[in-house]
């Protein structure tokens, strides 16, 4: 017998806000956080616009015990401090992490045994902060200006700290998690593009169902907002650079509009628990149980791999995957939380992929992306979409369509937020680089 | 421990002893060395002038979709020729009765380089000297000028799995972990558990990586991480040794064909070994420092043990990450201690990242498949240039020469820089 798993607390980070509730409303609403670029100065790029997450301080989302390393955190790794901070306090857990005194009290007593909790977060190819690291290379020039790669080795680099490298290993936004709250159970690290959240999602899943722990931080993490990470966008000719002017309306997703993507930063953690260890600490509010997920990989020779399948085969094998664990057929999916990019071709195979699962209910099943709200936050967003379907399903409410007035694949077109009744939620995900994932949410009273 | 067993049948090595597996395999056991001045840069007046570097390789050697994978980066140039490699080994060339959507991928493959020329060049025209920050406009100029797209999306970490997905048209599961120095045996054993649960009946696995670049160099040098003995390159990488002064970079790849001893029987594939045991844990210590008990190692190790049901007295060989850092050669001693007590000092144990240098993400992958060869020779590899014992080393490292012994079971520690700690146990395959 599998164990069951829920999902017991989201930590949803974006340009929406940090935490569910502004994150929630904001879907709910579908007010788009798309705007100008504030990170740098954006006016020599094509595309202006992005999800920004908003200003926050670092210091306030870690113990005492942990502030100083916070010096050596890349924007990528503060947010998955933060999402993980949000989620285990929205699970009502304590943890070396959420307990005030960083568990420095003797009487300090933690939900879970740490060699129980396990840490799967999705990351990025992290970009070097900018300034900091050509601070350092302007001590490296010849005379003419250029760079001078011996006088970089004999003194420039000893104008980077010497910690340099830490900011910028994927793995280290679990090892802060981890450290921080004290996991000391599984942890991995996966990087497969905007598929890597659900991916890790799924892993804890595993791992709790395997009874290699009770309880799982996941999700993942990345910054899109600097000037390296946008243009090596805008070098895949997937953002959208006629839309400076009207940000809000520039990612179309599922649209025959569709005219590209923006970038954005954020991200989700959230924290899976087994059903049993969760009712056994109390608990009786987790938004849903997580009963299916299934991965899979495009291969699309002729476009070698930089664009899908069009057929979006691997869309079709993923869902089928999950729906066979889930023990569910396509007409017990209620809603869908899509990737949908906004890229024409990614949006039109992911389309005829979910046609092809679901047939003509397509345009009666609600396909909702958030990508036009906080742009395509990378590894990071698959987090944010699942924190959402959770959400959906306490509340029971299908969050706004938007960007959606000519439908393609026989999708419904805009709608506003509205109550349904739902049972199921797929939430679908796609990397660019071809791994596709699905996990499907059932309602706690199902 | 699992009902359904998992078996290798086909591995591949791309490395700096050479660019097949018994090619590697002669060398390790004949302490050659991969090492030498670095070559990908003028790394002249860098602290670390040398690495173990791939050499005189070319992927297209290897597999039968070149034009599928033009422009690729290192990491994923290894990654093609090794796995190619472990796919002919298994028969996998010769036999077309494979599920695409059965056959997946889980890789523990690092990061492309950097474009560094280009990079640095953009990075110091959008300087502003009045600011001490960059203008993004100007940066945006020469980017513009200089960068390409191939050289840009070829970096994203996911790049290897998604061309071998190409090439062998595997369109299952499809992973890329990046746990650093952890990455490929964690990409092997979560492979092991996709197998297990039934929801692939072949997985390629294993890793690929180079940071042999110069902000990876510059990278671990401001760490201290790295050996400076620049008048002895070839002597530099020495795990155990009381005068051990940090790692030797290495590059390559390292790729095995894994699948449900079902499927390899039906398809009467020749078994090569079997993967009996996984275990992983997080240190959740320090950013900068193992745990000084080496606690997420030592659970590591146990986890894996009580994964595959075996006991302590089942081990005959450790292949230790064994870094040739001050730090981990003596925690993972400790750690080693703490779990085998006793009996500790007599399982031989060897590192050899002192003869390949340390290939990173693909370390384990490896180091994995000289598992499988110590099991079929009954041989193991040395730890090279260990003539100056530390005294807080003092197990068995197999110094400085090849060993014939009784092999049977192996296990095979990596430890991630950040605390994630992963284990394998490799075992001679018994029908």
């Amino acid at each position: 017998m599998t164990r069951s798993v829920v999902v017991s607390g989201v930590g949803p980070v974006s340009g929406l806000g940090l935490g569910i509730d502004p994150t929630w409303a904001g879907v709910c609403e579908g007010r788009s956080a798309i705007a100008q670029i504030r990170a740098f100065d954006p006016s020599g790029f094509g595309c202006q616009v992005g999800g920004e997450v908003e200003e926050f301080k670092i210091g306030k989302f870690v113990p005492k015990s942990h502030r100083k390393a916070t010096k050596v955190m890349a924007r990528d790794i503060e947010l998955a401090v933060i999402a993980a901070d949000f989620a285990a306090r929205d699970a009502g857990l304590l943890t070396k992490g959420t307990d005030p005194d960083g568990g420095g009290n003797g009487d300090f007593k933690t939900t879970y045994d740490p060699a129980r909790v396990g840490c799967h977060i999705g990351a990025g190819l992290i970009a070097a902060d900018l300034d900091e690291l050509t601070g350092a290379l302007i001590e490296a020039r010849k005379d003419d200006g250029s760079f001078d790669i011996h006088k970089w080795g004999s003194e420039g680099m000893q104008h980077l700290t010497p910690l340099w490298l830490l900011k910028y290993l994927p793995n280290m936004l679990a090892c802060h998690v981890t450290i921080i709250h004290d996991n000391q159970g599984p942890s991995n690290t996966i990087t497969c593009g905007e598929a890597s959240a659900i991916l890790s999602i799924g892993e804890s899943l595993r791992v709790i169902q395997r009874d290699k722990a009770d309880l799982c931080f996941c999700g993942g993490a990345e910054s899109k907002m600097n000037p390296m990470v946008y243009y090596r966008q805008q070098l895949t000719g997937r953002l959208n650079e006629s839309s400076n002017e009207d940000p809000a309306n520039a990612v179309r997703p599922y649209d025959q509009g569709a005219a590209g993507m923006v970038a954005g930063d954020g991200g989700g953690i959230v924290m899976l628990e087994a059903e049993e260890t969760y009712k056994a600490r109390g608990g009786d509010s987790a938004y849903a149980r997580v009963v299916g997920f299934g991965a899979s990989q495009s291969v699309h020779r002729e476009a070698k791999n930089a664009e899908p399948d069009p057929q979006g085969r691997a869309v079709v094998s993923s869902v089928n995957a999950a729906m066979r664990e889930a023990e569910i057929g396509a007409d017990e999916i209620d809603m869908v939380i899509g990737f949908g990019c906004g890229v024409a071709s990614w949006d039109r195979a992911e389309a005829n992929g979910l046609k092809a699962v679901f047939g003509d209910r397509i345009s009666d099943v609600p396909v909702v992306s958030l990508r036009g709200l906080i742009g395509n936050c990378g590894a990071g967003g698959g987090g944010v979409d699942l924190a959402i379907a959770a959400r959906a399903l306490r509340e029971q409410k299908v969050p706004a369509i938007v960007n959606r007035d000519a439908p393609i694949g026989g999708l419904a077109g805009n709608s506003p937020a509205q109550d349904t009744k739902l049972y199921h939620v797929l939430v679908f995900n796609m990397g660019f680089g071809g791994q596709h994932t699905a996990m499907i949410l059932q309602a706690m009273d199902h | 421990m699992s009902s359904t067993r998992i078996v290798i049948t086909g591995m591949g090595m791309v490395t700096p002893l050479g660019h097949d597996v018994e090619t590697v395999w002669a060398g390790l056991l004949s302490c050659a060395s991969g090492v030498g001045k670095i070559g990908h840069f003028d790394a002249s007046t860098f602290p670390t002038t040398f690495a173990a570097q791939v050499k005189d390789y070319d992927y297209t050697d290897y597999v039968q979709h070149p034009e599928l994978h033009e422009g690729v980066g290192l990491n994923t140039s290894f990654a093609l020729g090794a796995a190619a490699q472990a796919w002919k080994m298994a028969g996998l060339d010769a036999h077309d009765g494979l599920d695409p959507q059965r056959l997946g991928i889980y890789l523990g493959s690092g990061e492309g380089s950097l474009d560094f020329e280009n990079y640095v060049a953009s990075n110091l025209a959008g300087w502003d000297a009045d600011k001490r920050g960059i203008d993004g406009a100007k940066w945006a100029g020469m980017a513009s000028q200089k960068m390409t797209a191939i050289r840009e999306i070829e970096q994203e970490p996911n790049m290897p799995l998604t061309h071998l997905a190409m090439e062998f048209d595997a369109q299952g599961p499809a992973y890329n972990c990046l746990t650093a120095c952890a990455a490929s045996t964690q990409a092997i054993g979560e492979a092991t558990e996709i197998l297990r649960r039934g929801d692939a009946d072949v997985m390629i696995t294993g890793g690929a990586h180079t940071m042999i670049h110069p902000l990876g160099v510059t990278g671990f040098n401001r760490l201290t991480a790295l050996s400076n003995r620049n008048d002895d390159p070839q002597g530099a990488s020495r795990p155990f040794s009381v005068d051990r002064d940090g790692f030797v970079m290495g590059e390559g790849a390292g790729m095995l064909i894994i699948e449900t001893l079902d499927h390899a029987q039906a398809r009467g594939a020749t078994v090569l070994a079997e993967i009996a045991g996984y275990g992983s844990t997080a240190d959740a210590y320090r950013i900068t420092d193992i745990h000084p008990e080496g606690r997420g190692a030592a659970k590591s190790m146990h986890l894996a043990l009580e994964d595959a049901g075996l006991g302590l007295d089942d081990i005959d060989y450790i292949s230790a990450h064994g870094t040739g850092t001050k730090e981990n050669d003596s925690i993972e001693t400790k750690a080693v201690k703490v779990v085998f007590g006793d009996r500790a000092k007599s399982i031989p144990m060897s590192s050899i990242k002192s003869m390949l240098g340390h290939l990173i993400a693909a370390a384990g992958s490896v180091e994995a498949i000289a598992c499988v060869l110590a099991i079929r020779d009954q041989k193991l590899p040395p730890t090279h240039n260990l003539n100056n014992p530390d005294p807080e080393c003092d197990l068995d490292y197999v110094p400085n020469a090849p060993r014939d012994a009784e092999v049977e079971v192996c296990l095979s520690n990596s430890f991630g820089f950040g605390g994630q700690n992963d284990t394998l146990i490799i075992k001679r395959f018994e029908g």
